[in-house]
């Protein structure tokens, strides 16, 4: 029977708190952390993330009022970006921007590996005629510039935050299918897989509990970078009016909007392109740091 | 005790396993039939390729399709014949009533659980217990197979262990359901010799303690000559000697098994010779030579090995041998050990 004290032991296994432990994410973390290159870009991506949860509080103005008589000034006091055209706080609308190039980041590149993972799955996994069809399909998907697909789907679609993320999300499904097929067809063949099978685990067990935490890591890496990719195709799209539409401020729609006044008013052009510079190197520097993180040979 | 027919635990019959490669049919297993008692260790010797490893995996079901395929035979284990099985029920045999160890410990856990975790995971699937029994449960495995401080290592992840240990919890999570029979493929190969035998000893005291039989796959024929009730040689993917362990070591009437006798050291040797080695290689399993297939290596081999393979016949009780000349080795018309 178990005494009390048995269970007070149970209980520190379970929550990991008397002896330590390390696992393969908790050992990429501690690389992680000491990767200065990539904590910038992990603070750079939070700092974003909080922006944009908190526009309404942080925002000195309404994105969308256009205070006539402030049109086309330069940074200063009131306005520390300057105004645009129309007399909208720059400031605000950068600010405000963040939420459209966070949320087409996350929900397009969560389509993606959503896609990406079961159909990379499906073909690394069982083979066969499966893999064949799949990986046939992604072989188009990439034979098609990514912008040019991005473009080609959303004249299809129409303009619209929602037929970005789907525009985005399919296109992107390909390049992570490929990665999962990969890193399963490596994980499929290894010694503890068979011994798995051995002790009578289903396929939905061994995918699930074996292969899927081993694979992972390529996917989280890709996915982040990914990101940053979205992010780019997104400020792309709404830069050639075929994305978001005013009067919702998006960064790239910005860059299109002020695009004509260079020489004169170069502040409107200059805040929404740092931003996209900014946000993207955050996402690529976490992603570059992830790998290396990830990456055993390092160890 | 049962009569001799129902002690019979497993039988394979006439088991033939064949890869299907891209440069032609290759027979990993062809024509294997033996059988296993409650309660013994069967040895299966060969060299390397020989097909002692398919013919484990094909036991239980774990050739990689569609490359590999067992085309013909019968496993009969507890009266059912397991090759008629449908996935479902194969999963409840596998890890419950049959369970193997691999032989590379350093890679047979999965690296992104405790190592605690995974020896949940066997009494979990097949026994369907609760998190909190199956924890105390692999606690008592651990500790039987001699993990210290089980508790503390049950957090452990499999790379913080030593290959000894790690084979250790590959032992705990085949023995959690105390299954009928124990296939170890080559348990200690990856192994230091000090680690080797502790391993091997744990598997027998083991094994008594739970009355199951173990089938234990190796070339170390020391292992073999300590814990092997009975030995199955093979080469080339077929049986050619059968019996029990004395018979094998000092009645060999194969000329294989002859060869592979002298070539290793014993301790109770008087006059040191030099090792003999078997001259030659093993034959292509795609390309197999017509008759006996081992006669391209044998200096006994006479016309008719080359027109027909030798049947393997029970020469001597509980001994079968697959050589037209078994029979003057047994009358000593043939010199085993000479020259």
């Amino acid at each position: 029977m178990a005494s009390i004290k048995e269970l007070e032991v149970l209980e520190e296994i379970e929550t990991g708190k008397k002896y330590s432990r390390t696992s393969l994410y908790k050992d990429a973390w501690k690389r992680l952390k000491k990767n200065k290159l990539a904590m910038l870009g992990l603070s750079i991506v939070i700092l974003l993330i909080l922006i944009a949860i908190f526009a309404p509080l942080i925002s000195p103005y309404n994105p969308i009022s256009r205070i006539k008589e402030d049109s086309s000034l330069g940074p200063g006091m009131n306005h520390l970006f300057g105004t645009d055209l129309l007399g909208r706080d720059i400031f605000s609308r950068v600010i405000y921007g963040s939420r459209i190039s966070i949320e087409v980041g996350v929900i397009a590149v969560g389509i993606s590996v959503i896609i990406g993972l079961f159909f990379g799955a499906l073909s690394g996994y069982f083979g066969g005629i499966s893999d064949a069809v799949i990986m046939r399909v992604a072989d188009i998907f990439f034979a098609f510039p990514y912008i040019l697909g991005a473009i080609a789907i959303m004249t299809i679609l129409g303009p619209g935050i929602v037929n970005i993320f789907i525009a985005i999300g399919i296109l992107g499904w390909a390049s992570i299918a490929r990665i999962f097929r990969s890193s399963i067809l490596t994980i499929k063949n290894k010694e503890y897989i068979e011994a798995a099978r051995a002790m009578g685990a289903s396929n939905n067990r061994i995918i699930i509990k074996h292969i899927f935490p081993n694979s992972f890591a390529p996917i989280i890496v890709y996915a982040t970078m990914n990101v940053g990719i979205a992010i780019i195709v997104e400020a792309a799209l709404s830069f050639l009016g075929i994305g978001v539409q005013p009067p919702t401020p998006a960064w790239g729609k910005m860059l299109a909007d002020s695009m004509a006044y260079i020489d004169t008013a170069p502040w409107m052009m200059f805040f929404p392109g740092l931003a996209i510079l900014i946000t993207v190197l955050g996402f690529v520097l976490l992603g570059d740091g992830l790998r290396d993180a990830f990456d055993p040979k390092l160890r | 005790m049962a009569e001799t027919e129902n002690n019979k635990i497993l039988e394979v019959k006439n088991l033939r396993t064949y890869f299907y490669t891209d440069d032609g049919v290759v027979k990993a297993v062809d024509g294997v039939s033996f059988d296993l008692k409650k309660g013994e260790t069967l040895g299966i010797v060969g060299e390397t390729g020989c097909g002692k490893s398919v013919t484990a995996l094909s036991i239980l079901r774990l050739i990689p399709e569609p490359m590999g395929k067992i085309v013909e035979g019968e496993i009969i284990f507890d009266g059912k014949d397991l090759l008629k099985l449908g996935q479902k029920e194969l999963q409840n045999f596998r890890g419950n009533r049959i369970s193997m160890i691999f032989q590379d410990p350093m890679t047979s856990l999965n690296p992104v659980y405790t190592v605690g975790n995974q020896v949940m995971e066997s009494l979990v699937v097949h026994r369907k217990l609760s998190k909190e029994e199956a924890r105390r449960g692999s606690l008592k495995l651990l500790e039987m197979v001699g993990i210290p401080e089980p508790k503390r290592r049950f957090a452990s992840y499999p790379h913080e262990f030593s290959g000894g240990m790690r084979q250790r919890v590959m032992i705990a999570m085949a023995i959690a359901n105390s299954p009928s029979v124990l296939i170890a493929d080559e348990p200690t190969t990856a192994l230091d010799v000090t680690i080797q035998a502790q391993i091997l000893e744990l598997m027998d005291e083991l094994k008594s303690k739970t009355n199951s039989s173990i089938i234990i796959i190796t070339h170390d024929l020391g292992v073999v000559a300590k814990y092997a009730n009975r030995v199955m040689v093979m080469y080339a993917g077929k049986p050619i000697e059968f019996s029990n362990v004395d018979n094998i070591f000092y009645k060999p009437m194969h000329p294989y098994t002859i060869g592979l006798m002298k070539s290793i050291t014993r301790l109770d040797e008087k006059n040191r010779k030099k090792l003999k080695p078997i001259e030659g290689l093993p034959p292509s399993l795609i390309d197999l030579p017509k008759g006996c297939i081992f006669r391209i290596r044998c200096k006994y081999a006479i016309n008719q090995c080359k027109k027909e393979y030798p049947p393997l016949v029970e020469i001597e009780k509980d001994h079968r041998v697959s050589c037209y000349r078994a029979k003057e080795f047994m009358d000593g018309i043939l010199e085993r050990f000479g020259n």
